[in-house]
């Protein structure tokens, strides 16, 4: 019997410093995942087309796809009614410093990416400017028409990573269809006067 | 059996030598167990054809007997028969001992009786034939069988099984001697095990079985391996079937050789193939299967002693529904409005992302020895290796990047010790110590949902078995657990200040990264479990058992620590560091009614678990890539209320009627409202029909029914869709519709020689083709789940 007890004892200490052993081996901190591609900052440029105030939309979101932190959409003014912007996409990584111009990586791999317009209210049309070498749309640059008639909704601004460029209405600047994975989706509230 | 020991007496007479012949032979025959003298055991010569008995102080004697050798058996009602050579020179004084306890004869069992674990727990024993049945399928399927254990899915290859409402780190799955440690924390982390490994299933219900584990809230699941016989003997087994539904096969086949001495050694191995399933309207694409498992044993098997060394390897790589992946929040209410998946393409083997590869291998060792007039010690080592890869529609250069790369591997060393010298009670002590490492690989360019950690347990217990009378079984048990959790985690610097952590636990932080801090969370548990039972046979027809069970789980990583968008579910899954550990009490009661041809079973239960840990949909968190759900994990103050019926009643000698039906009512003590994720009711209904003369014929018809869940909590949002510039209500909450479903099976057996025989079966599940969908289904919002399976399995055992 004392024996026995003597044997589960030891035993017992020999598993335990073995996990001691083991446990404290390691002190290393775990390595960082940066993610890549972050996507914090969406700016489209608007410039009427004859002159006038240049018009800037700009999402912001510094703590990306998994923060808590809401993005933050602003205009920088009203848009004119019955008038034509040229627009043009800037896109950034401000998590880095200097800040990563994603527009360049988009432009690369421009069969991979599609920007997408949709504006309540029937407030604006847009057109593609420029295309990829499948001659599909991108939307890096394009133009926007407001309506005739003054009113106020929301222009939204989708970028899609590998969105199906073949699909039915997508080349027509349609989302539904699009499929893909969204990098950007921006909403920004507008007035046209 | 005794056509072999006859064989062997008579090789051995020839050698017998004849000189001095009125030599005598006596003894004493002792019980194993407490050393008392065993009361007419019979002593056989095998070699000389005599007999005699003990007498009263366990003493025998044989006269007039040869010098030399002789075999000798000595067997007595409910030992184990024991075979001794013996060797007469003069008067030859021999002590044997006997071993007693039937229930003991697990160990060095001759048939392949299996018995249940417990005396007075809520116990469910699954035998082989009930298991291989569900050969191609995977363990939560089988245990749906069990009255009260249902399942939660995601789709229909990853299943949990639900044991009274619970699941995932309340229950406990034992395999082999080897408590599972595979991240069993999430719903789509089903349990990695081959059911074909598993000779029998013992559920346990609650957390009364302490032996185990003392954070079992929902029950305990225990596969054992089937029975070595201590024989000279080469058998197995090979199963095939294959299916209609998913045109699918499996394979599974098995070797034993055993030797007389002790010693054994066996294989096993398993293949599954399944292509994409089908719905009744439609294909679920991309949801196939590929599934390879093997695992080899031996040892060496005595009353006295013996070792086991086991190894398994269980690789499964699952697809999931392609149009469960959704990008956005706009994606989820269109599948939950549209009501029909978005992808549906032609059926193929194919296995795309979304898609699980996960691997698991257990490496075990144990070894034990009886103590004369004491008990019987038990020392396990296992290591447990879990590599876990999720892979996610992804883009770009991660497109063929896994984006959850885990690996968990759990050393465990356990010792029992059973005292069961006295007949009426038994004693078992155990201690155990673990440590666990969670590596999570930062390749995946992913943050992490689940962070590094190394995590230590120790725990200790004690369990008293008392038997009253023939009538009263008492069982007492109490259990202490230690775990620490030591994490290394990196929280966004956002979320740290939004959950508030900065004022709580800046203490922890350990680097701070800019946008990112490096924190090193260390928590301890201290866990108190206790049970106590009473089992009470009023008569040979009617019996009743007690039970009362406290329980502590301290909360899981993935309880703790999750934060971020997981990628799989389109979700932002959001743990508490403050979470506390939960608390069962649960009482059942259990009556058994058993008259000739009806049986009946019911189970009740309550069970009420302060800080119940629970996740839910709580709202949505807009981010520069849309909106997504957020679910978060929460605690509140929770009552389950149940009652599992079994009934069978056989109508005449080829008839059975058999009815399982359970019901479980859950609540939310604080919001005073019903708790999510709660299995509804559910009565299955079977008409059997067999006949010994036809082949062994056995056919049932089964009638599935499940009604809707009309309780369950209200976590409906309204949803922004800038693209039609509305609030769309996402229903995310309500159960779908009941269903019935019917289902048949039927099997023959062919004798083909001795120890030959071959069973066929066909089984028919779905057999209406019904459309439905299943409330604990997590891809419900997606797809209509399996539409008819007909499946033909060929099972032949040599």
């Amino acid at each position: 019997m004392n024996t026995l007890k003597n044997n589960l004892k030891s035993a017992f200490l020999i598993l335990l410093s073995t996990f001691i052993l083991t446990g404290c081996s390691d002190d290393d901190n775990p390595e960082v995942v940066i993610q890549e591609e972050v996507i914090t900052t969406l700016t489209a440029t608007l410039v009427p087309v004859g002159g006038g105030t240049t018009i800037t939309f700009k999402s912001l979101d510094l703590d990306g796809k998994d923060g808590p932190n809401p993005p933050v959409f602003t205009v920088s003014g009203d848009l004119l009614a019955d008038t034509t912007y040229n627009g043009s996409m800037e896109i950034l990584n401000e998590t880095e410093s200097p800040a990563e111009d994603i527009t360049e990586e988009i432009k690369e791999l421009d069969e991979e990416h599609q920007f997408f317009f949709q504006a309540t209210n029937s407030l604006a049309t847009f057109t593609y400017v420029d295309f990829d070498s499948n001659s599909n749309p991108l939307g890096l640059e394009f133009t926007l028409t407001t309506s005739a008639t003054p009113g106020s909704g929301t222009i939204t601004i989708t970028l899609r990573h590998e969105p199906n460029k073949s699909a039915s209405g997508v080349s027509d600047g349609d989302i539904t269809n699009a499929g893909g994975e969204t990098d950007v989706q921006a909403i920004f509230p507008i007035i046209v006067k | 059996m005794k056509y072999y020991i006859l064989i062997v007496a008579c090789c051995f007479i020839n050698i017998v030598h004849s000189q001095n012949c009125d030599s005598r032979f006596y003894g004493e025959v002792h019980d194993f167990h407490d050393g008392s003298p065993i009361i007419a055991a019979t002593i056989y010569i095998e070699t000389l054809d005599k007999y005699t008995t003990t007498d009263i102080d366990g003493k025998f004697s044989i006269a007039n007997l040869c010098d030399g050798k002789l075999i000798v058996s000595v067997s007595h009602l409910g030992c184990e028969t024991k075979r001794l050579d013996i060797q007469i020179s003069g008067d030859s004084f021999y002590v044997i001992n006997l071993e007693h306890h039937i229930e003991e004869l697990n160990e060095v069992k001759v048939e392949g009786k299996t018995i249940k674990l417990t005396k007075t727990s809520q116990e469910t024993l699954l035998k082989t034939d009930a298991i291989e049945r569900f050969s191609a399928f995977s363990l939560g399927d089988a245990l749906r069988q069990i009255s009260g254990v249902s399942s939660i899915n995601t789709g229909n290859s990853i299943v949990k099984p639900v044991i009274n409402g619970l699941h995932s780190s309340r229950i406990i799955v034992m395999t082999n001697g080897v408590r599972l440690q595979d991240q069993e924390w999430g719903i789509e982390h089903a349990p990695n095990i081959d059911l074909n490994t598993a000779g029998s299933v013992n559920v346990i219900k609650g957390a009364d079985a302490l032996a185990y584990g003392g954070d079992a809230i929902g029950g305990v699941i225990i596969l054992n391996p089937s029975n070595i016989s201590l024989k000279d003997s080469l058998y197995g087994k090979t199963i095939i079937s294959g299916h209609t539904n998913g045109r699918g096969f499996s394979l599974n086949s098995s070797l034993t050789k055993t030797y007389k001495k002790g010693w054994y050694i066996g294989a096993q191995a398993t293949m599954k193939r399944f292509g994409d399933f089908e719905a009744p309207d439609y294909n679920l694409t991309n949801t196939g299967l590929n599934s390879k498992g093997f695992s080899v044993k031996s040892g060496y098997k005595t009353f006295e002693r013996g070792f086991n060394v086991y190894y398994s390897y269980l690789n499964n790589d699952i697809a999931i529904l392609k149009s469960s992946h959704i990008g956005s929040i706009e994606d989820l209410v269109n599948a939950i409005n549209s009501q029909q998946p978005l992808v549906v393409e032609d059926f193929s083997y194919t296995i795309e992302a979304p898609r699980q590869d996960v691997t698991h291998q257990i490496i075990k060792a144990d070894f034990y020895k009886r103590f004369k007039k004491f008990g019987r010690l038990q020392v396990q080592y296992d290591f447990q290796n879990n590599q876990r890869f999720e892979y996610d529609i992804r883009v770009g250069d991660d497109r063929d990047k896994p984006a959850i790369d885990l690996t968990l591997k759990t050393h465990t060393i356990r010792t029992n010790l059973k005292v069961d010298s006295k007949s009426d009670r038994t004693y078992k002590f155990g201690l155990n110590v673990g440590y666990q490492n969670n590596f999570a690989n930062p390749e995946t360019g992913v943050r992490r949902l689940i962070p590094d950690y190394d995590k230590y347990d120790a725990g200790a217990f004690a369990i008293s078995d008392f038997r009253l009378s023939d009538k009263t079984n008492l069982n007492f048990g109490l259990r202490y657990d230690f775990s620490r959790i030591d994490a290394k985690k990196f929280y966004l610097t956002s979320r740290w200040e939004e959950r508030n952590y900065d004022t709580d636990f800046s203490n922890i932080v350990i680097d701070d990264l800019g946008t990112q801090l490096l924190t090193n969370p260390v928590f301890d548990y201290h866990n108190i479990s206790a049970s106590a039972g009473i089992a009470y046979k009023i008569n040979d027809n009617d019996s009743f058992m007690f039970n009362y069970g406290l329980s502590n789980r301290a909360p899981n990583p993935s309880e703790l620590f999750s934060d971020g968008l997981h990628h799989s579910a389109a979700r932002i899954e959001l743990g508490d560091l403050r979470m506390k550990q939960e608390t069962s009490n649960r009482i059942s009661g259990t009556y058994t009614y058993n008259r000739h041809a009806l049986s009946i079973n019911l189970e009740a239960f309550y069970n009420h678990i302060s800080d119940y840990i629970f996740i839910e949909p709580t709202g949505t968190e807009l981010t520069i890539r849309g909106a997504f759900p957020v679910w978060s994990y929460n605690q509140t103050n929770a009552s389950l209320l149940g009652l599992d019926v079994t009934a069978n009643y056989k109508i005449n000698e080829h008839w059975l009627f058999n009815n399982k039906s359970s019901f479980i009512k859950g609540r939310d003590l604080t919001k005073k409202q019903a708790l999510i994720d709660m299995p509804s009711f559910k009565t299955v209904n079977i008409l059997g029909y067999s006949n010994k003369k036809w082949l062994q014929l056995h056919t049932e018809l089964q009638s599935e029914l499940v009604l809707r869940q009309n309780e369950f909590p209200d976590n409906n949002f309204d949803v922004y869709i800038p693209t039609i510039d509305s609030e769309v209500l996402l229903d995310i909450s309500s159960p779908p519709p009941t269903y019935h479903l019917l289902h048949f099976q039927s099997d023959i057996t062919l004798n083909i020689s001795k120890q030959t025989n071959l069973n066929i079966g066909l089984n028919i599940t779905n057999i209406f083709n019904t459309s439905y969908r299943e409330y604990l289904n997590r891809l419900r919002y997606f797809a209509d789940d399996l539409g008819r399976n007909i499946m033909l399995q060929v099972k032949f055992n040599y």
